[in-house]
C-alpha cells in the first residue's frame, strides 16, 4: 500500500467514524425523546415537578423576553416607516410589525433566547448532576431519572415557548406602536384597524403558535441530551453547554425554513 | 461462607475489549460488614455498580437475595434496588433539596406514608447520624463530613437489607472519619443489614470489617479477616497495608527505558 492510498483511507476512516459518532447521538436524542414519552405519564403524576420548572423555564425568562421584544417591536417600527413611507403607505407600519413578529420573528427570537437562557441552564443543571452523581443515586434509589427530571423539564419547555412566543409578539406590537404612533406621529387608527384586517388568525396567529411549539421541543430535548449525555467533567459540561446554543440556534433557522415552507405551500 | 446475601461467581467485566475484572468470586454474608479494598483504578466502585445492576457482567453472575440480577428487567433490578442503600463517594445529595428533603425522599417516592410519619422517620433517620438540627439547611451548607452524614441516613431511609459505601472516608478530617467509621459499624448492626464498603483506607477499614477483599490486576488478589490479613506475607497484601512505596505495585508508570527516553 502506498502513500497516497493510506492517507485517502485515513481520511475516508475520519470521515466515517465523525458520521457514525454524529448519528450515534442523533440515536441517543432519538431514544431519549421516546423514553421521555413513555416516562411522561410517571412525570404527570408528579405535577408539581413540572409547574416548577414552568417556573424556572417560564417566568425567569420574562425579563429577557419582554426587553428584547419590546426593543425588537421598536426597531421594526422605524425600519418599517423608513422603507414604507417611500411608497406612501406609512399607515401599513401596524401589519408589517404584526406579520413580522405573529409570523416569524416571535417564535424565532424568542425560541434563540430561549435556548441561550433556559436551554443552557437545563445542560449545566443536568450536567452537574450527572457528574455529582445525583442521576446515579437517583437510579439507585430505584427511581427513574427519566421520569423524575428529564421529562418534568421537558413538558415544561414545550408549554412554555408558545406562550413566552406569544408574549414577545404581544409586547413587540407595543414597542412598534410606540414609535409610530407617538414618537412619529403615524395615525393610531390606521395603525390597529389594518393590523386587525390583514393578520389573518389562523394563517398567521396559529403558524405562529405551531412554530414556537416546534421550537420547544427542539430547543428542550438538545439542552436535556446535551446535559445528560456530557461527559462528567468541567470541561465535559462547559463544552455540552456550548453545544446546545449552537446545536439549538442552527435546529431553530433550518425547522424555520422548513415550516415556513410547508406552511406558505400548504 | 454460607448464608451469604450476595454472592458473585466467576464474574468477568471489561469496557469493550480490556477486561477490568477476571473471573472474581466473592460472598457476602448477612449482618456482617466486608469491605473492597485495592488500589485506585482496581475497579472496587464497578464491583458496586455490578451489585446494583447498574452495569452488566461480561461473564459470570452477581446473585442478590437469590436473585441474578443481570437477568433482571428494569422492573425487577428497581424491586431489587429498593433493598439496598447506597452511600456515594461525594453523598451525592440532591442540591436543589432541604437534607430533610433528601433523606424523605425516597419515603415519598416509595411509600404511601402521611406526612406527619415522613416528618418522625425523617428526624429519627438524621438524629440517627447526629443531624438532626441540620433539617433545614441545604447541601452546600454542609461541611464534607456531615454532606455524607445525611447521605448515610438518606441511603438507609428505608431500612435496607444491603448498605453499600463507596469511598466513606475519602477527603474526610480524623473526627469526620472516626464519627463514619462508628455510623457504618452501629447502623449495620442496629439495622441487621449487610454493609459493603469500598475503600482504600487501611487502618479505618481494619478496625471494624468482619471481613476484607484485596482487589488487584483484576483478580481477588488476597481475603480474609482483618487479623488474617495482618499476618499475610503476600508481598501485594504487605505493601497495601504497610503503604510501601515499591513493591508487586510499581512507584514507576509503565515506560520506555531511561536509555531510549534521555538518548543516553
Amino acid at each position: 500500500m502506498n502513500i497516497n492510498t493510506k492517507t485517502l483511507l485515513k481520511f475516508f476512516e475520519k470521515i466515517g467514524r465523525s458520521f457514525s459518532s454524529r448519528a450515534l447521538r442523533l440515536g441517543s436524542a432519538t431514544r431519549l425523546f421516546f423514553l421521555i414519552l413513555i416516562y411522561s405519564a410517571d412525570s404527570f403524576k408528579r405535577i408539581h415537578l413540572t409547574i416548577r420548572e414552568i417556573y424556572f423555564t417560564g417566568v425567569m425568562s420574562l425579563v429577557i423576553i419582554i426587553v428584547s421584544a419590546f426593543f425588537v417591536g421598536m426597531v421594526l417600527g422605524l425600519q418599517g416607516y423608513y422603507t414604507l413611507q417611500k411608497y406612501g403607505s406609512s399607515e401599513a407600519i401596524g401589519v408589517l410589525v404584526a406579520l413580522s413578529l405573529v409570523r416569524e420573528l416571535g417564535p424565532v427570537v424568542t425560541a434563540l433566547l430561549f435556548a441561550g437562557r433556559a436551554g443552557t441552564a437545563i445542560t449545566a443543571e443536568i450536567g452537574l448532576m450527572k457528574a455529582t452523581e445525583q442521576l446515579s443515586a437517583m437510579e439507585m434509589m430505584a427511581v427513574s431519572p427519566i421520569a423524575r427530571i428529564i421529562a418534568p423539564r421537558f413538558w415544561a419547555g414545550v408549554i412554555t415557548m408558545p406562550i413566552l412566543a406569544s408574549i414577545f409578539s404581544m409586547v413587540g406590537v407595543l414597542g412598534g406602536y410606540v414609535v409610530a404612533v407617538p414618537i412619529i406621529g403615524v395615525d393610531e387608527g390606521a395603525f390597529w384597524s389594518q393590523m386587525q384586517a390583514n393578520v389573518d388568525f389562523r394563517f398567521d396567529v396559529i403558524n405562529g403558535l405551531i412554530k414556537s411549539v416546534v421550537f420547544g421541543i427542539a430547543c428542550t430535548i438538545i439542552a436535556l441530551f446535551e446535559g445528560f449525555d456530557a461527559p462528567p467533567t468541567a470541561e465535559g459540561v462547559s463544552r455540552a453547554t456550548t453545544r446546545t446554543v449552537v446545536t439549538s440556534s442552527l435546529a431553530i433557522l433550518a425547522l424555520d425554513f422548513v415550516l415556513t415552507s410547508f406552511m406558505i405551500s400548504g | 461462607m454460607t448464608n451469604s446475601i450476595i454472592s458473585i461467581k466467576d464474574l468477568s467485566f471489561g469496557y469493550g475489549d480490556r477486561l477490568l475484572h477476571t473471573g472474581i468470586d466473592m460472598e457476602f454474608p448477612r449482618g456482617k460488614v466486608s469491605a473492597i479494598m485495592g488500589g485506585s483504578g482496581s475497579g472496587k466502585t464497578t464491583i458496586l455498580r455490578l451489585i446494583g445492576g447498574q452495569l452488566k457482567p461480561t461473564s459470570g453472575q452477581v446473585e442478590v437475595d437469590g436473585t441474578i440480577v443481570h437477568k433482571q428487567n428494569r422492573d425487577g433490578i428497581y424491586r431489587l434496588r429498593r433493598k439496598m442503600g447506597m452511600l456515594f463517594q461525594h453523598g451525592a445529595l440532591f442540591s436543589d433539596l432541604s437534607v430533610f428533603e433528601n433523606v424523605a425522599f425516597p419515603m415519598r417516592e416509595h411509600t404511601n406514608l402521611p406526612e406527619n410519619i415522613i416528618k418522625d422517620l425523617v428526624l429519627l433517620k438524621l438524629n440517627a447520624v447526629g443531624l438532626r438540627g441540620a433539617a433545614y439547611l441545604m447541601p452546600p451548607e454542609l461541611s464534607g463530613g456531615m454532606a455524607r452524614r445525611v447521605a448515610l441516613a438518606r441511603a438507609i431511609a428505608l431500612d435496607p437489607d444491603i448498605i453499600m459505601y463507596d469511598e466513606p472516608f475519602a477527603g474526610l478530617d480524623p473526627i469526620s472519619m472516626a464519627v463514619i467509621c462508628d455510623l457504618i459499624r452501629s447502623l449495620n448492626d442496629a439495622l441487621g443489614a449487610t454493609s459493603i464498603i469500598v475503600t482504600h483506607d487501611v487502618a479505618e477499614t481494619f478496625s471494624f470489617a468482619d471481613y476484607i477483599y484485596f482487589v488487584a490486576d483484576g483478580v481477588v488478589a488476597a481475603e480474609g479477616s482483618p487479623k488474617q490479613l495482618m499476618a499475610s506475607k503476600l508481598p501485594f497484601v504487605k505493601q497495601f497495608i504497610h503503604a510501601e512505596k515499591d513493591g508487586p505495585v510499581p512507584f514507576h508508570y509503565n515506560a520506555p527505558s531511561m536509555k531510549e527516553d534521555f538518548a543516553l
